[in-house]
């Protein structure tokens, strides 16, 4: 492991939010706030989907490997 | 149903047939000898970031998928809702994990992840053991792609009595085999790309077109009984719906790239940036999921149980009909017949993966290692495309001759299997602490328990209740069968390495993870 690297290693922290985000439960166990009509419960797991995106993504970009 | 809906048949007749097509032009793609296994059973390894977004989409997001999870929605409500926070936390876990055997298996040339085991612990029976849960997870799946086709031929009014009733799908299945057998892995990946797009235009017609219908989001969500709405909470020292909902996502995600169809997908990829960019990708599918999982709520909104015309539909496949009666009552009969399409050719993709899958399994893992530790590349893939046959073949039997509902509770049971193998191949790819003996030992001991606690639930479900300090704690059976399996892997590591019984070989070194 490269100096660059071990020092970029903690983004990887990043990847655990999903998991506290979606498997708490009473996070989102909810009616209301609806937004547009949809109950919480489905909207926040909804936002979960791209928030996970956007996390997957930034770890890759901020780690990213040279390419052989 | 009265009589065949010709309109949307054809339309299905015409997509279905185009594909077929595909399925046998794709040979000629990036054209290789396709004698070798990891060109028919892994296209080479050469599939890059957008081939493999459709073709893992297309192969994880399947058919079956399609027509269950609103299915669940529709029956049980928001419980059914746990396959996005599943979809969610899987990618973190690819990301992480799935590099890693991304550059072993490149270097070292492993087919499949039961290759891996045996190179990594130096044991052909841990292989075996491996290899054969994966071939075991994968038949009964297989078998259920075909109940998709079923209920969209159901659903068009395609119907005989007697084994003329089977026709169609024995004609459908003899395409796909024919040409996975001709074309490997590039078939269903050329496939996916068109599965894929008629899918996207699909659920977003209905996510469209149907609400409009029904008077908004606001107004389907209202429809829903407000028990189903959200999950129950905890009470009386019971953690009800909470703990069940958490597991089954958790479970889910950890077993959804241990099955052999993923892998082979992840193992196609050119490289180990390609998995890390589509961890980010993939979840535009399910986005797809989710949306397709709120047809369930429509199928309620609209009533389609009650309407009479869709009566017979569910006498024969239950909550399964409840999207196609969904499709027939919002849609003219073409786009029903696109829809249709699109159900029925994202069942062939799948199917192809994972015949291909066991095949690849079978022939390195069993064939190689235990009958002809000397045959050649060619002899190697032959045996691979015959293998495939006869795996989609037995799937077929099974669904013909078999009622359904063993299909169902032998997929339920494959999951709970699957997740058994975690230990050799995931902890595996970290450290070899655990022993081999220790890693088989555990592996019986999560089998075991797996399905005695299906068997307890009567393989109608797999939340088995467990008790803990004056808790009752509903929870996945494949994620406590996990624990025990994980638990009995140390004690006897630990006991085995304390005795100093040998370790087999291993014939990969720390270097050959990385990039």
């Amino acid at each position: 492991m490269t100096a660059k690297k071990r020092r970029r290693w903690p983004y990887h922290l990043l990847l655990i939010a999903p998991f506290v985000g979606t498997l708490w439960v009473p996070f989102y166990d909810a009616v209301e706030p609806k937004w547009g009509g949809v109950p919480y419960f489905y909207w926040y797991q909804f936002l979960w989907i791209g928030i996970g995106a956007v996390i997957t993504a930034t770890v890759y970009l901020v780690t990213r490997e040279p390419e052989p | 149903m009265t009589g065949v809906n010709t309109t949307a048949l054809a339309v299905f007749s015409l997509l279905f047939g185009l594909v077929t097509v595909l399925g046998f032009v794709a040979a000629r793609w990036r054209k290789a000898d396709l004698d070798q296994l990891h060109e028919w059973g892994l296209g080479g390894r050469r599939f890059g970031t957008l081939v493999t977004w459709f073709l893992l989409g297309g192969d994880l997001y399947t058919a079956y998928t399609f027509v269950a999870v609103p299915a669940l929605v529709f029956g049980a409500g928001a419980l059914g809702f746990f396959a996005l926070p599943y979809t969610v936390i899987t990618y973190p876990f690819v990301f992480v994990v799935m590099p890693r055997l991304w550059s072993v298996s490149h270097r070292h040339g492993f087919i499949t992840a039961a290759d891996f085991v045996r190179a990594r612990f130096g044991s052909g029976a841990l292989a075996l053991a491996i290899a054969v849960t994966g071939i075991l997870a994968t038949m009964p799946y297989i078998a259920l792609q075909l109940v998709g086709i079923q209920v969209v031929l159901g659903a068009m009014g395609v119907q005989g009595s007697g084994w003329m009733a089977d026709l169609p799908l024995v004609i459908a299945f003899v395409i796909l085999a024919a040409y996975t057998y001709q074309s490997g892995l590039r078939a269903p990946a050329l496939i996916a790309v068109v599965k894929d797009a008629i899918i996207y235009v699909t659920v977003i017609a209905a996510v469209i077109v149907v609400p409009l219908k029904l008077g908004g989001y606001g107004k389907i969500f209202d429809a829903v009984p407000p028990e189903k709405l959200i999950l129950t909470p905890p009470r009386d020292g019971n953690l009800g719906q909470f703990s069940a909902y958490a597991t089954l996502a958790l479970g889910s995600a950890l077993a959804l790239f241990l099955y052999p169809h993923s892998m082979t997908g992840v193992l196609s990829s050119s490289g180990r940036a390609v998995i890390k960019r589509n961890t980010a990708m993939l979840p535009a599918y399910s986005f797809l999921l989710g949306l397709i999982a709120l047809l369930g709520y429509m199928a309620i909104a609209a009533k389609v149980d009650k309407a009479p015309a869709y009566a017979g539909g569910f006498r024969q496949y239950g909550a399964n009909f409840a999207v196609p009666a969904l499709f027939l009552d919002s849609f003219p009969p073409w786009f029903a017949g696109f829809a249709f399409a699109a159900i029925a050719i994202g069942a062939l993709v799948p199917a192809a993966i994972m015949s291909i899958a066991a095949a690849n399994l079978f022939t390195r893992n069993v064939y190689r290692e235990f009958l002809r530790p000397t045959c050649s590349g060619k002899e190697e893939s032959t045996v691979a495309k015959v293998v495939s046959l006869v795996v989609k073949f037995g799937a077929l039997a099974f669904i013909v001759l078999v009622p359904q509902k063993y299909a169902i509770q032998l997929q339920l049971l494959g999951g709970v299997w699957i997740l058994q193998t975690l230990p050799a191949i995931v902890v595996g790819l970290y450290t070899r602490w655990l022993h081999r003996w220790g890693l088989l030992a555990g592996w019986a001991a999560g089998m075991t328990i797996g399905t005695w606690m299906a068997r307890v639930l009567e393989f109608k479900g797999t939340v088995y209740p467990l008790h803990l300090a004056g808790w009752t704690v509903p929870g996945y059976a494949a994620l406590w069968a996990l624990i025990a399996n994980l638990g009995v892997a140390v004690v006897v590591s630990a006991a085995l390495g304390a005795l100093g019984v040998a370790r087999g070989e291993d014939a990969t070194k720390p270097e050959d993870y990385g990039e």
